[in-house]
């Protein structure tokens, strides 16, 4: 019997009080280990993109890079909104992880349901739920997409059936499994999706909720967006088997490993799973693996990851990729890409003078919505 | 009008909601083949099928969440909690998601759920099997809370519960499921939520009771009308929102309140009555409030000690005569 062998953690990046770029100094090991790999592995990447986009018509391949850059765009400008004091509290961006919501969003019907975590402006603004009224959101006014009550954490919009940004890890897990087992009952053929990180798959809720989705046979699919880290900590230092999608396992599910860098291998990995629900009323656990190139809020000192950890990643920038991608198929030219660029940043603008103009909600908003069927006392 | 038990009213009153509206259905461990560990749920499973009774694994949290989830999208689920000691497992999902979603999304998901199941002591099912839980959930905005001391309120009340579009934490009493009553036959019969009920008039002294003092509460006052004490007992039936009107109506009167609970004392639903009688009616107390409470300690398993760990006839008798300066 060979000896089991223990490797021991790696001390915490040194050096990292006070420095100014707010990493840790001290290089991480890479997850693809050497350059040719790297240089192989966005070859790849590119490749598929280019086979992939002669499947999809050009509106929606156009609608999909025009909705990842808006999500950029937007959450830069969150996070400037942010350090000018106007939006409170915890702010969560989506950078870097574009690909995941917009993808797998695009692969949607409109009548299907979305839920997330609290990382959630990007999958509100992917759903279409509009600029102005997120933004209005973050501001805290009236004009916001949950009347300025729930804030960065909690986006909802019924009419894009977005059913929220929660935020306790995991908890909008058993959520989405409700509302799939809701469709099932109604007997409709609508599909529940639910983003997760990956920290929120070490939650008990998750294990519970992926029991009753195959129990079942609900048409739910669970997407981890595994960015690595949870909060400051890494995957491996927080979980025993950290391969998430063979997690799966434990109850049978379909699971599907996804290049989260590649918006076209998230879409066609959700497609086949929103397949798999409507038809065979199946549940499919997809991770979808991704990295966020902020910190995890808008106060994370970051000293947990190098520098050149995520400069590695933002070669990978699935936003850039995919441009380049469209643009090497001749989809677009650099005219049409500007031109979307330019229709982004009016429209972000758009959104933060809405919410500047949006009123406070009326203090008597206070008291309003705590119950569906108020008994007056 | 029929005598039946609280445990044939809430049956009744489960088979009446779910045959007039096919949004309800019922989920939780052992409420379909097994009939209910209580039997509260027999033969529906018979009567409406595997769909809409539904067998859940042991998985508090998980099937907490699913049914609010599942009310998200526009069904009326009623859960049931095999005893309230469960719920703390789901404790997220009901306080977290069940009770806020409403507000946080300015309005736009109403959650219509009933979480039910038995609450407070049994018999001699010691510490983690005997708590009583109105309290916690009764703390936040968002819940109704109701418990029910009788037949008729429980049929009226989780009627009325299943056709409310909040959230509602139901708490029964294990050791009430055979108690008897008179119930109205009439299928439309129900009881509003968050109207106190006087179970039984009188001049000098208020008993504020709920759930298992119900019962012990009119037995005291039995026994103290026999000492020429005339007590109104007050059943609140609905501990959120609270009916502290009729409560301090009643004081207005009796310028002398007990409250009979079987919870801890401490930060309980008793100590809020208390506050809220201080704050509107101090002026017609002629004496402190007192709390008739279950004891400051874990439930303990030996049948002595679990007598005197709860409130009982005697107890209540005493606290009237302590205020009325007898």
């Amino acid at each position: 019997m060979s000896e089991l062998k223990v490797k021991p953690l790696k001390p915490r990046g040194g050096g990292a009080e006070g420095a100014g770029a707010g990493v840790a100094t001290e290089p991480a090991e890479p997850d693809t280990s050497n350059p040719d790999e790297l240089h192989a592995e966005h070859q790849e990447r590119q490749q598929h993109q280019r086979d992939s986009i002669e499947q999809l018509d050009r509106e929606t391949l156009v609608r999909i890079l025009y909705q990842m850059l808006l999500i950029r765009r937007f959450e830069e400008k969150a996070a400037e909104a942010y350090t000018l004091g106007k939006i409170g509290g915890f702010c969560h961006l989506y950078i870097g992880q574009e690909a995941v919501a917009v993808g797998s969003i695009a692969a949607l019907r409109p009548d299907d349901y979305v839920m997330t975590s609290y990382r959630d402006h990007g999958h509100a603004l992917a759903r279409g739920t509009p600029p102005d009224e997120v933004m209005a959101e973050l501001f805290g006014r009236a004009g916001g997409c949950s009347a300025g009550k729930g804030g960065s954490m909690h986006l909802f919009d019924r009419d894009n059936n977005f059913l929220g940004g929660h935020a306790i890890v995991g908890g909008q897990i058993p959520l989405a499994t409700g509302v799939a087992f809701a469709e099932k009952y109604k007997g409709t053929e609508r599909v529940s999706v639910v983003y997760f990180g990956e920290a929120a798959v070490n939650q008990g809720v998750f294990h519970e909720s992926l029991n009753m989705a195959q129990l079942w046979q609900l048409p739910c699919i669970y997407i981890c967006e595994n960015n690595q880290y949870g909060m400051g900590t890494a995957l491996k230092r927080a979980m025993s088997m950290s391969d998430v999608s063979q997690k799966a396992c434990s109850y049978g599910m379909a699971t599907e490993f996804v290049d989260g860098m590649d918006v076209l291998a998230v879409y066609e990995a959700t497609k086949r799973a929103a397949d798999r629900a409507r038809a065979e009323s199946q549940p499919t656990l997809l991770e979808v693996r991704t990295y966020r190139f902020m910190g995890h809020s808008m106060s994370d000192p970051g000293n947990y990851r190098t520098r050149a950890e995520i400069e590695k990643f933002q070669e990978r920038d699935p936003v850039k990729v995919f441009a380049e991608s469209l643009k090497q198929k001749q989809v677009l030219d650099d005219a049409a890409l500007k031109e979307i660029e330019d229709r982004v940043r009016a429209e972000v603008e758009q959104s933060v003078k809405f919410a500047d103009a949006s009123p406070e909600p009326a203090p008597e908003e206070l008291y309003t919505h705590i119950y569906a069927n108020p008994i007056k006392q | 009008m029929a005598v039946i038990t609280i445990r044939e009213a809430l049956n009744q009153a489960l088979r009446e909601e779910m045959g007039r509206d096919e949004h309800v259905f019922l989920m939780g461990e052992e409420v379909g083949a097994y009939q209910g560990a209580y039997k509260v749920s027999k033969g529906l499973l018979d009567e409406f099928g595997e769909k809409r009774v539904i067998d859940s694994p042991i998985t508090e949290l998980g099937f907490a969440g699913l049914g609010v989830g599942a009310a998200m999208a526009g069904l009326r689920p009623v859960i049931e909690f095999m005893t309230f000691n469960f719920s703390i497992l789901a404790t997220d999902q009901i306080i977290n998601s069940a009770a806020k979603m409403l507000y946080m999304s300015g309005g736009q998901f109403k959650i219509p759920i009933v979480f039910r199941g038995p609450n407070g002591s049994a018999y001699q099912v010691s510490s983690q099997h005997s708590q009583a839980l109105e309290s916690w959930y009764a703390h936040f905005p968002g819940l109704k809370v109701v418990m029910p001391s009788t037949p008729a309120d429980a049929k009226g009340l989780l009627k009325s519960a299943i056709r409310d579009d909040d959230p509602v934490i139901f708490l029964e009493q294990e050791r009430m499921y055979g108690n008897k009553g008179e119930v109205p036959d009439d299928p439309d019969f129900t009881v509003p939520l968050g109207v106190a009920d006087v179970k039984r008039e009188g001049t000098d002294a208020t008993i504020v009771a709920r759930s298992l003092t119900v019962p012990l509460a009119l037995k005291a006052a039995d026994e103290l009308a026999k000492q020429g004490v005339s007590v109104e007992v007050i059943d609140p039936r609905t501990i959120r929102p609270l009916d502290i009107e009729t409560i301090v109506n009643s004081v207005k009167k009796t310028n002398r309140v007990v409250i009979a609970e079987e919870s801890h004392a401490f930060c309980g639903v008793g100590a809020e009555i208390s506050a809220q009688l201080m704050e509107r009616a101090f002026d017609y107390l002629d004496a402190p409030v007192k709390r008739v409470s279950g004891a400051d300690a874990p439930m303990p398993y030996a049948k002595n000690l679990e007598k005197l760990a709860l409130p009982d006839v005697e107890r209540i008798v005493a606290a009237v005569r302590e205020v009325a300066y007898l």
